[in-house]
């Protein structure tokens, strides 16, 4: 099989989306593949349909967006929206579904930028209908105008100050903020105040985010301990310790947020090298100042190899494209270097505010390594207690746990467990993160119908016959 | 409480079924906004337990709002509503359940 671009982007944020855009200008044919209907990835989501009573809520940085889904349209960039990436493999070949048919692809290089997720919070009750992510309430406003009202926004971190901002654009004040970053956070994160100083505007974006909050009177409690989620059939209140008394909200909706962290399943499949990274507390691939990963065919841009927010994934984006044009040949090694640099001084300054954000909002212990009768994996109801009691009957790995409880083998296939497996069982058996691992993670990264693969069968056939 | 605050073309909705019952929604809008918005947080039992599940990451990673159409288990977050479409629960198949 001929390759049939010279590079393939998974991804249409701000990374695959700028690596597009790069590629393109360089001579390069790409094909970009995304799972949503519009390019924009979660950050930009639905940003070229977007109407005005939505930018006014959602803000400018939202609106910036729009400039790279615009740059998509070029007579080398083939945008396959709605598609769903299940499968790549090493010789450059992605296998993907669009409608219920399935397709193959293959590219000379292939860039990953399938971003970040929402870390898991694996609390009492943070299974129930009515408790989603932050995320996912940004996601309404953007993609259906839709808001929560009366919402309690539960952990720490930009997002939740953003979310909650938005939703008082809005009109629909939440009902309160309540936040688990300690004022031990806060002195740990002092030290990297003055480097974070030199992203002054991003900082200042923040405090007057908090400011709006407490001008419009929304409660924030801080350093607030066990946390529990409660209701039957839906979230009815929540529960949680601050400033030495019990308190209890009612609420239908909670909005859970502890940062972001890299999406790896793919990277994973590809049994690419990753490393836990202790500052923000999940694992990284590997990667190079040019982006590039532990196999020469794939680069990683965007916040799928670290998280650093749009800017940086933008200008990594590009990084790698510049990565992937030199490796086919499209530009030479010096006009990359020479490219290169210039981004990565901008990557740097854009890079300065994360370890002061990173340590001042850090995942609390509680989140990181849950009490024994929270579920941990969602899908199958795993226990934290559950992969406690496989960790003393000798379980080693999250691999094993599969086999001894199911846990991270349901339809997300570990995407919400896959962290807090890998830190229960580095605390149960003092290993570190890293000689603990992760799961292993297998094509199809998301469920296929037999049908799908049935016809990729026929079409294999009919290519080998001609 | 999930409202719209999408004060455009109040005119343009269409209508389709989940569970049998009848819900307008907005064109664009996925499967699980237009049922968070008609107040069905709750789109299934897991298999496991029976425990009831919705939305939960809107963004294809959880997993948590599947729903049946024609016959398949899909993410409502990630099926676009259209005229007519037949959405069902998913059937509870675990014998403990």
């Amino acid at each position: 099989m001929h390759p049939d671009f010279d590079i393939i982007i998974i991804g249409a944020g701000p990374a695959g989306m700028s690596a597009a855009i790069e590629a393109a200008k360089h001579g390069a044919s790409v094909c970009i593949l995304d799972e949503q209907a519009s390019g924009g990835g979660q950050i930009y989501r639905n940003v070229s349909n977007s109407k005005q009573d939505q930018v006014d809520i959602l803000g400018k940085d939202y609106l910036a967006g729009r400039q790279y889904v615009d740059g998509l349209r070029h007579d080398r960039i083939l945008h396959r929206a709605g598609v769903t990436v299940w499968k790549v493999d090493k010789a450059g070949t992605v296998v993907f579904s669009d409608a219920g048919r399935a397709e193959q692809i293959r590219g000379r290089h292939i860039i990953l930028a399938s971003g970040a997720m929402e870390r898991a919070v694996p609390l009492p009750g943070w299974t129930l209908p009515g408790v989603l992510t932050a995320g996912a309430a940004q996601i309404l406003m953007k993609s259906g105008s839709i808001v929560t009202r009366d919402a309690v926004l539960v952990g720490s971190g930009p997002l939740l100050y953003l979310v909650a901002t938005q939703l008082l654009a809005a009109g629909a004040a939440p009902k309160a903020l309540v936040e688990t970053q300690t004022r031990r956070d806060l002195i740990a994160a002092l030290p990297h105040l003055a480097k974070a100083l030199r992203d002054w505007k991003q900082l200042f974006k923040g405090v007057r985010m908090i400011a709006a909050l407490k001008w419009a009177g929304v409660p924030r409690f801080k350093a607030a301990s066990d946390i529990a989620i409660e209701g039957e059939e839906n979230a009815e209140a929540v529960r949680f310790r601050a400033g030495g008394k019990d308190h209890c909200i009612d609420t239908n909706i909670v909005l859970l947020h502890q940062g972001v962290v890299p999406n790896t399943q793919i990277s994973r499949s590809l049994g690419l090298e990753h490393h836990y990274d202790h500052t923000q507390r999940c694992f990284h691939p590997v990667i190079d100042e040019f982006g590039q990963a532990s196999h020469p065919m794939f680069s990683i841009a965007g916040d799928g190899a670290g998280i650093g927010g749009a800017k940086v994934a933008a200008l990594s984006g590009r990084i790698c494209a510049l990565n992937a044009l030199a490796r086919i040949k499209k530009i030479s090694g010096g006009e990359r270097d020479k490219r290169v640099r210039r981004l990565e001084t901008s990557k740097r300054t854009e890079l300065s505010i994360r370890p002061f954000l990173d340590t001042l909002y850090p995942p609390p212990q509680s989140v990181l390594l849950p009490q024994d009768e929270t579920i941990i994996c969602r899908c199958e109801e795993v226990t934290a207690g559950d992969i406690r009691r496989y960790a003393k009957l000798g379980c080693k790995g999250p691999n094993q746990t599969k086999s001894f409880g199911r846990s991270g083998m349901g339809p997300c296939q570990g995407r919400f467990c896959g962290l807090t497996v890998t830190e229960i069982l580095a605390a149960e058996t003092g290993e570190t993160q890293d000689a603990v691992g992760s799961y292993r993670i297998r094509a199809p990264l998301k469920p296929v119908t037999l049908a799908e693969l049935a016809a990729l069968a026929e079409t294999n056939e009919k290519e080998a016959a001609e | 409480m999930f409202e719209s605050f999408d004060k455009s073309d109040p005119g343009r909705t269409l209508s389709f079924t989940y569970a049998g019952k009848s819900i307008s929604a907005k064109p664009g809008m996925s499967v699980a906004a237009a049922l968070l918005t008609h107040g069905v947080t709750a789109f299934r039992g897991t298999p496991v337990s029976g425990a009831a599940r919705g939305p939960f990451c809107m963004m294809g990673a959880c997993y948590d709002c599947l729903v049946l159409i024609d016959g398949v288990t899909v993410q409502a977050c990630l099926t676009p509503v259209h005229e007519g479409l037949v959405v069902e629960r998913v059937p509870i198949t675990s014998e403990d359940a």
